[in-house]
């Protein structure tokens, strides 16, 4: 059954080098639909440049990358949009898709920001304006999500509940997803594939594969390896509160 | 009552409002207020050109601007000076080498003066077919691209991971102004295009809070700028297109105090 399962994102062997020195290289991974992929890594190993390379924002790359669907939503990790400009909430919704009012709202009520609709991008908080960024994101129900650091700045009840959304969107959705985050709990909770970048693939497998790897002990320290046993336990009471929100 | 003459340059002003309101606020948009300056500068290049080798001078115009676009992004990848050096660079030196053209050229009578501050009463029949054919293609072309355009304003990333497109829509905006030049060029001039471009949309941006009303008022800014200018330079006897710049301020004036009223009634 596992193999059935379409292929929406190959990427082979890929890097990029900027005047002459490697960001990142020989990265290779796959999404299939419903599933989770994350990269993990400290500063500066090349998360977000393999995000960009798996999306096509670079031109000169080495490797290949194969995209077997054109339904895709991104939630970059900066986004410096120029302030000078008038563009309500709703108005950047429908950036790059035709979306009905009711698609709008129901997409801005997921993240939990409904009430800012009409609101000036300019005159959102960071951590509101986060929440926009992942509605726009999944509004136009895409295929493949990428999210880079998307909970960034989102008050820690806010944490929790947007990456349930997250899980649920790519359980029910079958939406797939490659998700850069920080909050090693919440990668090991959710996802069914890790990479552990450093410059480079350091590790990779599933989550239980990948905190026993030695490179990642290193990565982390030997703490983060403790990390499972939480997740294990945090597990079970996710799924209780998952039931909740079903009932909504 | 009113000349022809006068209703010609009515006519050709309203077609430049209409075209310069929309593409003017993304002009803001994108910060390329200097750029279009640049491009306006070359414009004379472009008709010195257009004399020495008898061409359509709109279309020697609309050629040198993107000859001068395209030379810019080559500059781009090859120094490391800011964009707004090279942008100073390619206005002045265009401009001077169009000057020096000029100076060759000592069979031709010239006006320089009507080159630059444009000559609006003098618009021809053949004029305002080329601003009004010219100006509906640009717009029904802006129309066409302006989502991706749009998203390739926000973010380029963005734009780019959603299958938009960004570097052909930032290449047809840039050839959309390079046409806007090319046209009108006889009416306002080149010192005053950029005028026109950036003053309603900057006086829109004042009074608006989406793209789309911003565009609009732009569009009624740039005509209002117009109606006023080309009446008082009648009344007045005042130079046109400057005429027609010193309303656009105006306006721009009054709608900083409209600001100032908005956010004392909020509080």
């Amino acid at each position: 059954m596992e193999n059935k399962k379409k292929v929406l994102l190959k990427v082979e062997n890929v890097g990029v080098s900027m005047n002459d020195k490697s960001l990142v290289k020989g990265v290779s991974f796959e999404v299939k639909e419903g599933e989770i992929v994350t990269l993990i890594g400290p500063n500066g190993s090349g998360k977000s440049t393999t995000a960009k390379i798996a999306l096509g924002i670079y031109k000169k790359i080495d490797g290949k990358v194969k995209t077997y669907t054109n339904k895709i939503g991104y939630v970059p990790q900066k986004i410096s949009i120029d302030w000078t400009l008038p563009i309500r909430v709703s108005d950047f919704m429908t950036l790059t898709e035709e979306l009905t009012q009711d698609q709008i709202n129901i997409a801005l009520n997921l993240t939990g920001v409904e009430h800012l609709k009409n609101k000036s991008l300019s005159n959102l908080s960071g951590g509101e304006f986060q929440r926009v960024l992942i509605a726009r994101a999944i509004s136009k129900q895409p295929e493949l999500l990428v999210l880079d650091e998307p909970v960034q700045g989102v008050d820690f009840k806010g944490e929790i509940a947007l990456y349930e959304l997250i899980k649920k969107i790519s359980d029910k959705m079958k939406c797939g997803i490659l998700l850069i985050s920080h909050d090693l709990h919440v990668v090991m909770s959710a996802t069914d594939y890790v990479l552990c970048l450093n410059g480079h693939v350091c590790c990779s497998g599933t989550p239980h594969h990948v905190v026993q790897d030695s490179k990642y002990k290193e990565l982390f320290g030997d703490r983060a390896s403790n990390i499972l046993s939480l997740y294990e336990h945090k597990h079970d009471h996710t799924h209780s509160q998952d039931g909740t929100i079903d009932q909504k | 009552m009113l000349d022809d003459f006068f209703i010609r340059a009515l006519l050709a002003g309203i077609g430049i409002a209409l075209i310069t309101g929309p593409i003017g606020c993304f002009v803001i948009w994108r910060r390329l207020s200097f750029f279009a300056g640049t491009l306006a500068h070359s414009a004379l290049l472009g008709v010195t050109m257009a004399l020495v080798f008898e061409l359509n001078i709109a279309l020697s115009v609309f050629l040198i601007s993107a000859v001068i676009a395209i030379f810019l992004l080559q500059l781009q990848t090859k120094t490391n000076l800011p964009n707004d050096a090279l942008l100073g660079l390619l206005a002045h030196s265009s401009l001077a080498i169009g000057l020096v053209i000029i100076g060759f050229l000592t069979t031709i009578r010239f006006d320089v003066m009507g080159l630059l501050f444009g000559d609006i009463l003098a618009v021809s029949q053949s004029d305002l077919l080329l601003i009004w054919g010219g100006g509906i293609f640009i717009l029904i072309i802006l129309k066409i691209i302006w989502k991706p355009l749009f998203a390739s304003t926000i973010n380029y990333d963005l734009a780019k991971a959603e299958g938009m497109n960004p570097d052909r829509y930032n290449a047809i905006f840039t050839i959309l102004m390079a046409a806007i030049i090319a046209i009108s060029i006889k009416i306002v001039g080149l010192l005053l295009i950029t005028g026109m471009l950036i003053i309603p949309a900057a006086l829109a941006r004042n009074i608006s809070n989406n793209p789309v009303q911003m565009s609009l008022l732009s569009t009624i800014g740039g005509l209002l700028s117009i109606l006023i200018g080309l009446f008082s330079s009648l009344k007045f006897n005042t130079a046109s297109g400057p005429s027609i710049i010193t309303a656009a301020l105006l306006l721009f004036l009054i709608s900083l105090i409209k600001i100032k009223k908005f956010s004392e009634l909020k509080k």
